[in-house]
């Protein structure tokens, strides 16, 4: 069975991640655990680094359709590229910032957005939010680009405060009109038309003669506020660190209520969001510090299971288990309709408010679209994942009893922490054909089998849902 | 139990998600206030279909209009809830929970679901299609049924010999069990589980069963509408469907969106209401279509903002057609805040007059309380 060791590390890259597999586990198991989550935190791979490779394998990448193609593209690289962390805190600040693509007619320009929170994500803060704040697509998405001097338009205002940085609360609704009024002339420049020559990119541009000059008061600092001076106020707030604190908890440690009860209810662990929010303050809003913080605290390292996997981590999980394909693959195209499915269309939430978590990913509808695809992904034994589990069972010396095949298969597949009814039902599951034995050709080619379906019920069970 | 001709009652709601502009839907059109606020988004007096000499349906929705020129369509006018909450979430949350003040966990259809079937004998009692299931069907130990895709609904349908899924299926029953649970969600999910079977039991024939002269456009509302007309007519014992329709939240090119979703909406309940009344399984259902809140009375160049004030229909054959409530008024001094519609019925009064005078169930503890009732139908349950 897997060491405490091996044990800590699949729950550090099950939630920097998708996870791991065995091999990879190992290769971590004598590092320390403090040197391995510097390394998580400062990757030497540059971001995207698979971008001209798919391009290559998959125009259709570039089609009016663009998200499909990237998001799953973005999946693989979460599961396969060389810096897990780079890409899931890409993903977290796209449950914070939701953003759709469709609102737009230059669905490239979320597909930029998403690489600079590649980029930016483990940055400062009060540049996250500049950036955010002048990113094409949210100013299409939340109707900056509606938002004039005289003639305001408060939808980004709003955003920015409710769900983006301090929560329900923490302003009034003059702040909100202060707000707005400070981004007026934000905007971007017209991207050429979609039709007929596809979807491109557009930039940011200041209008200066379409902002609001006026005195403005936000949050107590009075003046010809512009929105750099807003996110200047928002960033030394309080509840800016406690508001995303909670997020960066609810994506990273354990999951929480839903946002719209946050300020409301308390926090799950007040104590933990304490620390957080004491080392953004230290840092100046370094997300780097905050998340060094959080995933070398005991809080983050106890909290093993607690998470419901969103789909997109169930997606990533099965197909890093089945640890294929490794390279481009058609199949990758099918992995964002499979989220989508599962009530999570990345570059299409919802709304605004981005996706409820937790409890809400799972309903009838969803579940079963869960358990199949978990099915699907290792259904098949001569993928690499299966093998090895395979391998690394058939090497036991002599036939492998019924009790002794269930707890490798559920200790190799993640340490999965099955319950005991679980555990009960797969092991009579498991005694109804005897041993595992490895002996010839056919006894090898049996087994194989019987492992392979016995992943297929690790996958389908409750505890599988979590991360 | 109250039925309708021997039927039992039927609620299908219809979410209208982002804030339909209800101004615009049954617009004010003598009303020179009403030009005046909305020089860009307004729909001017010429191209409105007139009801009455103060009020006419946006030209969108025509279908609309002619299910309520039959008498069918109770417009509930002016619906909404002290201190209207402009955040879309909350404000769902609030329409989902029916409480303005605190958080709930607990959905009102899901209350509704339980009296229903407090034993959960038929998993299929409530059922949601689309996308994940709503708060408003969400409370611990409730079961509703959600289905994304009715054509394709079921579990390891990878699995092509017969024997090993059949295997696979009870397996998969005997890990979700209750016992399984380790707190809320270990129990929640092993509910889930256990639902899911026994859902895709019921529903695996009713694609096949299904056949209609009605042709539903392809949009998400008709294709949630025609699901419901398949599974309603299928017989299963549901008694309350959601379906959901989104975009509403036109900050900007209203002019462009809102007559689209307009036409998608009111074609899809005019095709709803043919459909079943092709299958003789209308007379029992009726229709709720709500939004989270209206939307600002001026626009702002190009769309409109947050709002109150919204609009709400109840749409059936033994609807007393007409207007219900008041509109609420438009002259600018009696604007909310200078800029909103003051709403003139609370929504818990309009889920308790559809719980009470159609499901013919008590709604005091479902909405929380007791709320102005309006009297929409001519015909009820006995």
């Amino acid at each position: 069975m897997a060491s405490e060791a091996i044990e800590l590390r699949a729950h550090l890259m099950r939630r920097v991640g998708v996870g791991a597999t065995r091999d990879e586990l190992e290769a971590l198991e004598d590092r320390p655990y403090e040197e391995i989550v510097e390394e998580l935190l400062n990757p030497e791979e540059p971001a995207n680094r698979d971008a001209d490779l798919f391009d290559r394998y998959f125009p259709a990448l570039r089609s009016p359709d663009v998200p499909v193609g990237t998001s799953s593209v973005w999946i693989f690289n979460i599961a396969n590229g060389g810096s897990p962390l780079r890409e899931k805190m890409a993903l977290f600040w796209h449950h914070v910032f939701a953003t759709g693509w469709y609102k737009g007619e230059h669905g490239p320009s979320i597909i930029t957005q998403i690489a600079m929170f590649r980029e930016n994500g483990l940055g400062n803060l009060h540049q996250i939010l500049l950036d955010l704040s002048r990113n094409p697509s949210m100013l299409s998405w939340l109707d900056n680009c509606q938002n004039h001097a005289g003639d305001i338009n408060e939808n980004y205002g709003r955003e920015l405060l409710e769900l983006f940085s301090m929560g329900i609360g923490a302003y009034s609704e003059d702040d909100i009109k202060a707000a707005a009024r400070a981004f007026t002339g934000w905007t971007f420049e017209q991207p050429i038309p979609l039709y007929p020559t596809g979807g491109y990119d557009s930039s940011f541009i200041y209008r200066a003669d379409d902002h609001d000059d006026d005195e403005k008061t936000f949050l107590g600092r009075t003046g010809n506020l512009n929105g750099e001076d807003i996110i200047d106020v928002i960033v030394g707030q309080e509840a800016t660190p406690r508001f995303l604190g909670r997020h960066l908890y609810n994506f990273f440690v354990a999951d929480e209520e839903q946002v719209p009860a946050w300020s409301i209810d308390p926090p799950r662990d007040p104590e933990a969001i304490d620390q957080l929010v004491a080392s953004f303050t230290e840092s100046d809003g370094d997300m780097t510090a905050v998340m060094r913080t959080l995933l070398n605290s005991e809080f983050f390292k106890s909290a093993r299971y607690q998470r419901v996997k969103s789909p997109a981590e169930l997606v990533g999980s099965a197909i890093k288990l089945a640890n294929w394909p490794q390279d481009p693959d058609p199949a990758i195209l099918t992995w964002s309709p499979a989220t989508a499915a599962m009530g999570q269309k990345l570059m299409d939430p919802p709304s605004v408010e981005g996706w409820h978590t937790g409890k809400e990913w799972l309903d009838g509808g969803t579940l079963s679209e869960r358990v199949n695809f978990a099915v699907e992904q290792v259904m098949d034994t001569s993928k690499p994942g299966v093998q090895s589990i395979v391998s690394r069972i058939a090497s036991s010396n002599g036939a492998v009893e019924p009790d002794a095949f269930v707890d490798q298969v559920l200790d190799l597949a993640g340490p999965v922490p099955a319950s005991e009814d679980t555990r009960k039902v797969l092991a009579e599951f498991a005694s109804e054909e005897g041993p595992l034995t490895f002996g010839s050709d056919d006894e090898r080619e049996h087994s194989e089998a019987r492992i392979g379906r016995m992943l297929q019920l690790v996958v389908s069970s409750p505890e599988y849902q979590f991360a | 139990m109250a039925k309708i001709n021997g039927k039992d009652p039927v609620l299908v709601v219809v979410q209208l998600t982002g804030g339909l502009d209800f101004m615009n839907t049954l617009i004010p059109y003598t009303s020179e206030a009403y030009h005046e606020a909305r020089p860009t988004v307004g729909v001017a007096a010429d191209d409105v279909l007139p009801m009455n000499d103060t009020l006419g349906w946006h030209p969108a929705a025509g279908a609309l209009k002619e299910l309520y020129d039959a008498g069918n369509v109770a417009v509930v006018q002016g619906i909404g809830y002290e201190n209207s909450n402009r955040s879309h979430f909350r404000a769902m949350d609030i329409w989902h929970t029916t409480e303005p003040l605190k958080v709930s966990t607990e959905g009102w259809l899901a209350r509704v679901t339980r009296d229903i079937d407090p034993n959960t004998e038929n998993p299929l009692t409530a059922v949601s299609f689309g996308r994940g299931l709503p708060r408003a069907l969400a409370a611990p130990g409730v079961t509703a049924t959600s289905v994304g895709d009715l054509d394709h609904f079921g579990l390891m349908t990878k699995i092509e010999a017969e024997q090993e899924r059949a295997q696979d299926l009870d397996i998969f029953k005997r890990m979700y069990t209750p016992s399984v649970g380790t707190g809320v969600v270990g129990d929640y999910l092993a509910q889930t589980g256990r639902d899911v079977l026994a859902g895709i039991d019921m529903l695996r024939d009713v694609p096949s069963q299904y056949s209609s002269t009605v042709e539903y456009a392809s949009n998400p509302i008709a294709n949630a509408l025609r699901d419901v007309a398949r599974v309603h007519t299928a017989g299963l014992g549901t008694r309350v469907f959601y379906t959901q329709h989104a975009g509403y939240d036109y900050h900007a090119l209203e002019p462009e969106t809102h007559p689209r979703l307009l036409t998608e909406l009111t074609q899809a309940l005019s095709d709803f209401m043919a459909d079943l009344r092709e299958h003789n399984a209308s007379e029992e259902v009726t229709v709720m279509v709500f939004t989270e809140f209206g939307r600002r009375i001026k626009d702002n160049g190009s769309g409109t903002d947050h709002g109150s004030g919204g609009g709400a229909y109840i749409i059936g054959d033994h609807v007393d057609g007409g207007l219900y409530s008041e509109y609420p008024s438009v002259k600018p001094e009696d604007w909310l805040y200078g800029e909103d519609l003051r709403h003139t019925i609370d929504f818990r009064g309009i889920y308790g007059t559809v719980l009470e005078q159609w499901m013919k169930m008590d709604p005091t503890q479902i909405v929380n309380g007791t709320f102005e009732q309006i009297t929409p139908y001519k015909v009820t349950a006995a």
